[in-house]
Parts: structure tokens; C-alpha cells; sequence
């Protein structure tokens, strides 16, 4: 049975995804998978790795100046900050590079690498750094004790340490004073089958640099382009196998 | 069965507690200090919105914080964002609003969470990170 | 074999005025850590560049002392060295008194000390700081044990074996806590397989440095002081192993500048770096490892006065040494473009800034004040002092 060719009802969409039957239906036929449930997880349903969730950052697209991805991050995560640059959290950030041989100029977004190997992950002393089952690399703060080794382990420097009391968070983003934080690749958007901020930002400034999704569907836009065109993974040498990828490098 | 066990065992130590305090007492009256002893009040706290819980009053009362927890979790760890035992859900019923119609936090003063808890003297240490209003995208409708 | 007699430190002024002014150091740390903990750590100098400061110096220093303040009782026990036995019982006491005050520090310096309960109850076995617990705990067991063997004379029959399992015990935890940045493959400062061996001779090092200081101190405070002979060959012991550091610091920094990739990391340290270049040679080279070398190993400097002296300038050196590689490795930016100039509104590219305030240096001497404080408290409760006899004085 060809599962490419056939165009579910919603009928029969609802039947096969109330039976979690999306990863037993993989596992009989192999590469070949219905589109919609790559898309579709029912509330109930946990996180799978039949998914893992990416990025791809086209850097030749991304525009020197703008950080609408910065500032959608912000808001999104109510990361308001008290201006103090030193200590206040970024969980995405603009770098400006300058090619010191050429002089060349690029500009890219800088957050998480949501790696497959997390150094981060690897010396967190209580396991609160965590990778999710579909590659989303978390904090759970319950039982994070604020020690930084995270901070410490993390080549992309990519975590931040809230060093003061906060008020006003957001219900889908809580954070407080001693705990680490870092990109949730925005974990609360993708639960309900929506894109990071930072993409939609992206998109919605006519940028179109970043591409989200999913990197295990071959029908995936993201893993197409993936598929098709050459990126690279920032220090590649570590081998830590990151979902951020960047094109145009 | 043991922690039945433990409840009750409590409960005995408790009442044994209560006896020991009216005892004090009354040989502090007898003594004739009438010192400024008021009763403590129990706690009285907004109702909440909806007909009933998520699950039984007295279930709740005694086991809230297994569910959060056990909730907490799952959604921390494996993304299952059901309403019914999240924190969320709870501060969009149990969450009061003010005269001007601005929902309160579920820790502040008489409010929800905090009249309970200082009742019972527990610290909750769940809102220096969550928010303790409801979002505006309310997850449960009634 | 000739046997040793213990004491106890018998109460005097000059007892309660030391005990007391340790007590204040360590009460100012703990308030220190107190505020610090309440306004966040935004009162410290540390933040999202340089996430740990100078607590961590203070931690990580007594924590390496605590496994070299270990040695004498080692010498003793193990290689059968009867002449370090009076200062055998203090040795150990002192390495399980460095480590509670680094402990202290390290956990008082954590964003949610409060949840000191989930780091022993959730455990990620593959973390290094996972594994230093159980080394730390073991090692504080372990060194109780072998104390009770040392005290209880129908045990000290097992005075060797538990103090050959303590010393090999401690070159574990010393290794574990070099790994703690040997294994930071993310950062060139601290990413060295040298990293495990230099902490274990700087362990030697400190310890010894710190022995010297607070059991002269504390016998002092008794109205004795430590036989002369055996004050000798602690000072010799002391010279080789502060060469020891040297020479691992210099394979160290020669195994980087190898690596033309490390070129540029190796020139902040070494020559252009500022307050880390000027602390590197200034202090930890030329005070803390040049001037104590030649007060330790020249027989014209045999004097007490000098070899006072010589160990404080080992610890004042040693301080300088674990600042410039803890917090010199982390103001140094993380190289993620090589061929590019970068820069962003996240410090990337630059050098970070790290200014300690007062709370965080205060709380990093108190614990220094907790170990003292914790060394007379045991002292005074304990037998740890030798009986001096007549005949001590000759070998």
C-alpha cells in the first residue's frame, strides 16, 4: 500500500491519530509516511523521535541590521530585561562577521544549537538539562540548581543565568531568578503545530532566512532544502550533530 | 495504605497537639494572663469559575500538588500540554479579579493559592517563575 | 618506633580571639551569600560572560587544598614515614575542614542554594560535577574513618590500610576536580588532558602550603611549635612540589602554544591580556612560585620567619593562579567563526568584563574563615596535637 498516493479523509485522519497508529504505521512501511502526522500530535500524545525538530539559517537572506528575530524571541518569552546587557538573558542574538581576509560582511542569528550530543546536557550534575525526544534541547527549571556548568560546556554560548527576581512572565515561558535558560526553539508553539517566533518574524519581514521543521520528514521543507543545497553545522569539529544549520557560511 | 496510615497518625498528633495547646491555655488563663490570643480564621478565598473541579474537593485539597507535579513532568518532558492538572489550568479558574475587571495573582493576599497556604503555613515556590494570572489565551472555556 | 602522645588545644584568649575572628570572617560570607541570593546574582561581578567568579576561585582552591592537606598523614601512614606522625591526625582533620569550607562556598554560590536537596536526590551520572559529590562525600567519610583508625588504639592496626584507601581516594577526587574543565571541550583555556595532573600537583602544593600555615597557627595558639626537624622537611617538600606546579604549568601553556589555532589565547594570558597577564607573572610566577622556590629550597633561608613567608606567597600565589585560569579562560570568547571578526550585542568577539564585588570576595574568604573556624573547633573537642617531648627536637 502506496501511503503517498492515498488522500485521507478527515474521518480516517482522526481515527489514525486517536490510535496513535502514526508510529506503528512508520514502522511497517519504512520512509514512506502520511503527511499529516508528521504534522498532527494529539495533546496526550508525548513528544516522539520519530521527529527532530531544526532550523535552517540562510545567511546569504538574513539582512545586516535586523533583528526582528531578536526581538519576536523577546516578546514571545516576555524577556523584557533591566538593562544590563552583561547579565540580562539572550536567547537569540544578531552576530556581524567580518571575513578578516576579504572583508567580507555576513550577518546571522545565534541561539541553541539544539545538538544531538549537548555538552550541556552531558555535565548538568542533576539531568535538568535535558534533549527532548524530538531533539528540543530543555532546562527543566524544577530541578535546575543554578550551578552554570551548562554555561560553562556550551560552545555556542548560548544560555543565559537570570540573575534577578522577574515579574510578569508569560504562562507558556516561566523563568525566575537562579535558574538557567536557553532557546526552547519555542516548545509551547511547536506543541500546537506552529513555527518558533523567531521564524515567523523572519517570514513576516519578507526576510525568509530561517526555515523551520522538521528534519527527519523527507517531505519536510526543511529537510528538503536540507537535502538539497550545502549547510554547515557551527564547530562542526565538535561532532556535536546540531538541528541548526546554517547555509551560506 | 501507609500513607492512610501516616494521615492518620497526623491526624492523632494533632489532636494530641490541640489538647497540649488548650491545656497551655487554660493554665494561662487560670494564671490570669489574658494574653492577645485570637483564633486563627480559616482560610476564605474567592470561589472559583465553572461548577466543579477537576476532581474532588477533598482530593484535591490533599493531593493538588502530586497532580501538578506529575503534570509538570509530563509537560516539561515529553510536551503533553493537557489543561486538565496543569498549573495553567488551575489559575484560569481559581483566579479572582478585581473591581476594574484585572484578574489578581493566585498569590496574592486572600487569593486562591495563598489564603490556603498561609493557613497552613506551606511555602508555594511555584510563582517566582510561573505567572500567576491567567494568559490571555485561557486553556480551559468555562 | 618510638610513639606519639596526642592533646587537645586547651582553652586560652589567644584560642577564643583566633576562633572568634575566623567566626566573623565565615558569618560575613554567609550574609554576603545571603544577599547575594536574594537581590540575584546581578550584585556580583559575575554574569552571562563570566558565569563563575571568584567564589569559584576560593572553592576550587580549597577543594584542591583539602585533597593536598592530606599528604602529611599520607607520608605517615602509607610510606611509613613515622617522623610526620605528629602532624599526622591535624593533616587529616584540615583536608576534611578545606573541603567543608569550599563546599560551603560552592553551594552558597549557587542560583538556588535552597535546592541543595535536588543535587542529592537527581543524579546525571554522566556529569563530572555528579561524580565530584560522590568524591567529596567519599572522601569526608573516608578520611573520618581513617581518623577514628589513627584515634582508637585498638584500631591502629588499620591506620595504614585506611590511610592508603584516603590517599588513593584523594588523588581520585583531585582528578575528578580537574576534569571538571579538563573535559570543557567548548573552551580552549580549560579543554587539556594536563588539566588532571596539574590539579593534582597543585593539590600537593596547596595543601602542604596550607598545613604549614594553620598547624603553625594552631600550635601556636597551644603555646608549642611543630618540631623544627620535621618543619624542614615539610619546607623541602613544599619547594619540590611548587616546581611540580611550575613545571606542569609550563607543559601546560607549551602543549598550547604548539597549536597555532591556540595562538591567540596563549597571547592574552602571556603578553597582552592586562590584569590576567600582570597576575599570571607577577603573581602567580614570580610571587607565588620564583620567590617561594628559592625561600623553600636555599638552606640560607631556613628560618621560620621564611618559611612563613614562603607558604603564604604559595597560597597568595595559588589564588592568583586558579583566577587567572578559571576566570582568564572564561573572559577569553569562545571561538565559533574562525577568519571572522565578530560582533554582537552578547559580547561575542571581545573580551568579557568580570569586576568581583565585595559580597562575592567575602563570601569566598568565609570560606577560608569556616575552615579555620571548623580545624579549632576539632582541636579543641579532640586530641589532634602532639605531646611534645625533650626529645623531639633531634631525629
Amino acid at each position: 500500500m502506496d501511503m503517498k498516493d492515498s488522500n485521507p479523509t478527515s474521518a480516517r485522519r482522526t481515527f489514525f491519530t486517536q490510535a496513535s497508529a502514526g508510529v506503528a504505521l512508520l514502522a511497517l512501511a519504512p520512509g514512506v509516511r502520511l503527511v499529516d502526522l508528521a504534522l498532527a500530535r494529539e495533546q496526550d500524545e508525548p513528544a516522539s523521535a520519530t521527529q527532530r525538530w531544526g532550523l535552517l539559517v540562510d545567511v546569504d537572506r538574513c539582512v545586516s541590521g535586523c533583528d526582528a528575530c531578536v526581538s519576536a524571541c523577546h516578546t514571545e518569552h516576555g524577556l523584557d530585561g533591566n538593562e544590563r546587557p552583561q547579565t540580562d538573558a539572550q536567547w537569540i542574538r544578531k552576530v556581524d562577521l567580518v571575513d578578516n581576509n576579504t572583508g567580507h560582511q555576513l550577518s546571522l542569528p545565534l541561539m541553541c544549537q539544539h545538538c544531538e550530543e549537548p555538552p550541556c546536557v552531558d555535565v548538568c550534575p542533576t539531568g535538568s538539562s535535558f534533549r527532548r525526544a524530538d531533539g528540543i534541547v530543555l532546562v527543566d527549571k524544577h530541578t535546575c540548581i543554578g550551578c552554570r556548568y551548562c554555561m560553562m560546556a556550551c560552545p555556542y554560548k548560548a544560555r543565559s543565568f537570570i540573575h534577578e527576581d522577574l515579574t510578569g512572565q508569560k504562562t507558556h515561558a516561566p523563568r525566575g531568578k537562579g535558574t538557567v535558560e536557553s532557546c526552547t526553539l519555542c516548545v509551547h508553539r511547536v506543541d500546537r503545530d506552529e513555527s518558533p517566533a523567531c521564524v515567523e518574524a523572519c517570514t513576516d519581514v519578507g526576510h525568509q532566512a530561517l526555515v523551520f521543521g522538521d528534519i527527519n520528514d523527507r517531505n519536510d521543507p526543511l529537510a528538503t532544502q536540507l537535502a538539497e543545497t550545502t549547510s554547515r553545522e557551527l564547530r562542526a569539529d565538535l561532532k556535536l550533530n546540531t538541528a541548526v544549520r546554517y547555509r551560506g557560511l | 495504605m501507609i500513607w492512610s496510615g501516616l494521615i492518620e497518625c497526623g491526624s492523632k498528633r494533632r489532636s494530641r497537639a490541640r489538647r497540649i495547646v488548650a491545656i497551655t491555655l487554660g493554665l494561662a488563663v487560670g494564671m490570669g494572663l489574658t494574653g492577645s490570643y485570637a483564633e486563627v480564621n480559616q482560610p476564605v478565598f474567592p470561589s472559583a469559575r465553572g461548577d466543579q473541579c477537576v476532581e474532588p474537593v477533598d482530593v484535591m485539597r490533599r493531593d493538588h500538588f502530586e497532580f501538578l507535579k506529575h503534570q509538570r513532568d509530563k509537560t516539561v518532558h515529553e510536551g503533553i500540554r493537557t489543561p486538565r492538572h496543569s498549573l495553567a489550568g488551575c489559575i484560569d479558574c481559581h483566579a479572582d479579579k478585581d473591581p476594574q475587571g484585572r484578574f489578581l495573582p493566585v498569590n496574592a493576599k486572600g487569593q486562591f493559592c495563598q489564603s490556603c497556604h498561609v493557613y497552613t503555613a506551606v511555602k508555594i515556590d511555584c510563582f517566582s517563575c510561573h505567572a500567576a494570572r491567567p494568559s490571555e489565551r485561557v486553556s480551559q472555556s468555562p | 618506633m618510638k610513639s606519639v602522645y596526642f592533646q587537645s588545644v586547651s582553652s586560652s584568649r589567644v584560642y577564643w580571639l583566633v576562633s572568634a575572628i575566623a567566626g566573623v570572617i565565615a558569618l560575613a560570607g554567609l550574609i554576603s551569600a545571603h544577599h547575594m541570593e536574594s537581590a540575584g546574582h546581578w550584585v556580583t561581578g559575575m554574569n552571562n560572560q563570566v558565569v563563575w567568579g571568584i567564589p569559584h576561585v576560593f572553592a576550587i582552591f580549597l577543594i584542591v587544598a583539602a585533597s593536598g592537606a592530606l599528604n602529611t598523614a599520607s607520608i605517615a601512614s602509607v610510606f611509613g614515614r613515622d617522623d610526620y606522625k605528629p602532624l599526622a591526625r591535624l593533616s587529616a582533620l584540615l583536608a576534611i575542614a578545606l573541603l567543608l569550607g569550599g563546599l560551603a562556598v560552592l553551594v552558597l554560590d549557587l542560583g538556588r542554594p535552597d535546592r541543595l536537596i535536588v543535587a542529592m536526590t537527581h543524579y546525571n551520572f554522566k556529569s563530572i560535577f555528579a561524580w565530584n559529590i560522590f568524591l567529596y562525600i567519599g572522601f569526608m567519610f573516608i578520611v573520618g574513618i581513617y581518623l577514628w583508625m589513627m584515634f582508637e588504639p585498638r584500631m591502629n592496626r588499620f591506620t595504614r590500610r585506611s590511610g592508603t584507601a584516603a590517599f588513593i581516594w584523594r588523588l581520585v577526587l583531585t582528578t575528578g576536580t580537574g576534569s571538571i574543565f579538563g573535559f570543557l571541550v567548548a573552551r580552549e583555556a580549560f579543554d587539556s588532558a594536563v588539566m588532571a595532573p596539574l590539579f593534582i600537583v597543585m593539590s600537593l602544593s596547596f595543601g602542604t602550603a596550607l598545613t604549614l600555615l594553620i598547624g603553625m597557627l594552631i600550635f601556636w595558639i597551644n603555646g608549642a611549635a611543630i618540631d623544627p626537624a620535621l618543619l624542614q622537611k615539610l619546607r623541602r617538600l613544599l619547594g619540590f612540589f611548587v616546581i611540580g606546579v611550575a613545571y606542569l604549568v609550563a607543559v601546560d601553556h607549551l602543549t598550547k602554544l604548539y597549536v597555532t589555532g591556540h595562538h591567540q589565547l596563549e597571547r592574552f594570558i602571556l603578553v597582552d591580556g592586562g590584569i590576567y597577564t600582570g597576575l599570571f607573572w607577577g603573581v602567580q610566577i614570580l610571587l607565588g612560585t620564583v620567590v617561594p622556590a628559592i625561600l623553600l629550597l636555599l638552606p640560607r633561608f631556613c628560618q621560620r620567619g621564611y618559611l612563613i613567608a614562603a607558604a603564604l606567597l604559595v597560597v597568595v600565589g595559588a589564588l592568583a593562579q586558579v583566577y587567572v585560569l578559571i576566570i582568564g579562560g572564561q573572559v577569553f570568547p569562545l571561538e565559533l567563526f574562525p577568519g571572522y571578526s565578530v560582533s554582537s550585542t552578547f559580547y561575542d568577539g571581545v573580551i568579557a568584563d568580570y569586576t568581583p564585588s565585595l559580597a562575592e570576595l567575602a563570601l569566598g574568604m568565609g570560606g577560608i574563615g569556616l575552615a579555620v573556624l571548623v580545624t579549632l573547633i576539632g582541636v579543641r573537642i579532640l586530641p589532634f596535637l602532639p605531646v611534645q617531648t625533650a626529645g623531639e627536637n633531634h631525629d
